[in-house]
């Protein structure tokens, strides 16, 4: 029972407390990029989940056994990008199998998860806070959980934006800035929540 | 560990994930590959690349890959120019002659001075929001509300908004995608074949005193059109003429004939119209 709390927790935190996106501020690319039609959203959301979850499991063992043995700690950074970037590649090329009509709709964005910061952020704080394999597992999913559910609710505001009519000084990115600080000060609501 | 150099270190770690993660991507590649016909890439090319949807495709590529999968015919496009007909025929190895060339008409002559306005409208520029208020602005309730729904989906460009507020297609620019017949809400625009050039410009169904109340070049449905012309050219419905672009209609008469003078002659221009 007391693992089932503190997994949960740990999700709570990841997903909703410290919202990457909201919170953090990471992953801020693809949330403005992608974020005009629910369609898309959804799917670069999929894709993200599907990246973090595996990108935090094979870091958490590349570092656990290749560069901790090795004192190498100091080339997470770019191995973890190789492994991120590995990633991406067996996403684009499994959607463009699979749903072509979704990897035109991503086009750039999708090889630009390689640099999506949430990714990274994930598996370097993994590693800061020490995280078992579960945990990073767990954390992983959580934090693109969280990502997803931030971009999907973005997407949904700025879709009632473009049908209404804002000032024109405030039009397009203006106004979807705008939104993403308010959206942002209200995630800040769950602060507390969760240490 | 101590004794390795760092350099070596670094080297193996980065150069071994390198090569693990490229091995598995080659592994993945080859499972995941997507065949594709080069016909298909070079088909799009040659397209016009406006993606209308004008063919009925989702875009041109998605209609290159039609022709070349699915032996669709080549002259679906009405973008393309006879170039790439003969580009397409070419590569495909089947010759099509162009169909004739279609283009949108708004028929709705009424613009500020010749129909009237019930209130002011002051909301969102656009002929749907209009369209929700009230029925819109104008008196007459089919006619063109002239906030430049159409004008905006065009994708060349061809429909101008006149000073008078009324939607007007320019036939040479005009592709006949059809973006616009969707978006209009009062259904006014019509895809016709180039070649017509008599067109009653008017889409009112309301009984004659009424229309004469609200528009100075409506059709009152007089009836004197679809008896002076070529048989079943001009057809009644109801209280509105309808010109028929199946059947020909080689008379000019009907134009002087009509009362109301919303029978008119397009030449190249639709703006033409007086």
């Amino acid at each position: 029972m007391q693992h089932v709390t503190e997994y949960l927790l740990l999700i709570l935190g990841a997903a909703l407390v410290n919202n990457f996106v909201l919170r953090q501020f990471l992953g801020i690319c693809p949330f403005l990029g992608v974020s005009r039609k629910i369609k898309t959203a959804v799917g670069m959301s999929l894709a993200v989940i599907f990246v973090m979850t595996c990108a935090s499991a094979v870091t958490w063992a590349l570092f656990r056994f290749v560069l901790v043995p090795l004192s190498a700690e100091y080339l997470q950074t770019i191995a973890f990008i190789l492994v991120i970037a590995t990633f991406v590649q067996l996403v684009e090329l499994s959607m463009k199998k699979f749903s072509p009509a979704l990897h035109q709709a991503l086009g750039i964005f999708l090889p630009l998860i390689t640099t999506n910061c949430a990714v990274l952020g994930v598996a370097v704080i993994n590693i800061k806070k020490m995280h078992t394999f579960m945990q990073s597992v767990a954390f992983g999913f959580a934090g693109a959980l969280g990502f997803a559910l931030a971009l999907i609710i973005f997407t949904g505001l700025r879709e009632k934006i473009d049908r209404s009519d804002p000032p024109k000084a405030f039009q397009g990115v203006a106004i979807a800035l705008i939104t993403a600080g308010l959206l942002s000060l209200a995630f800040m609501g769950f602060a507390g929540l969760v240490k | 560990m101590t004794g390795v150099d760092p350099v070596t270190v670094g080297l193996a770690v980065v150069g071994g994930t390198g090569i693990a993660c490229g091995a598995a991507l080659a592994v993945a590649a080859r499972f995941l590959s997507v065949k594709e016909d080069p016909r298909i890439e070079k088909a799009t090319e040659i397209l016009p690349g406006a993606n209308c949807g004008g063919c009925g495709y989702a875009g041109c590529a998605d209609y290159a890959k039609a022709i070349v999968l699915n032996g669709v015919a080549i002259n679906l496009c009405s973008a393309a120019g006879e170039e790439v007909l003969a580009l397409l025929s070419e590569m495909m190895g089947v010759s099509a002659t162009a169909a004739e060339k279609r283009v949108a008409i708004v028929l709705c002559g009424g613009d500020t001075e010749k129909a009237v306005r019930r209130f002011k409208y002051n909301g969102i520029a656009d002929c749907r929001a209009a369209h929700a208020v009230g029925g819109g602005d104008k008196g007459c309730s089919y006619g063109c509300l002239g906030y430049g729904s159409c004008s905006r989906v065009c994708p060349t460009g061809a429909i101008e908004i006149t000073a008078n507020q009324l939607a007007v297609v320019h036939p040479a620019l005009c592709i006949a995608c059809g973006a616009c017949v969707k978006v209009c809400p009062r259904s006014l625009i019509k895809i016709v074949p180039v070649s017509r050039t008599i067109h009653v410009l008017c889409r009112s169904k309301d009984k004659g005193p009424i229309v004469k109340k609200l528009c100075k070049v409506g059709c009152i449905g007089c009836t004197v059109c679809a008896k002076n012309c070529d048989e079943g050219a001009i057809v009644m419905e109801g209280t509105l003429a309808v010109v028929d672009y199946a059947r020909p209609l080689t008379t000019d008469v009907v134009i002087e004939k009509c009362p109301t003078n919303c029978i008119v002659r397009t030449e190249t221009e639709v703006s033409d119209k007086s």
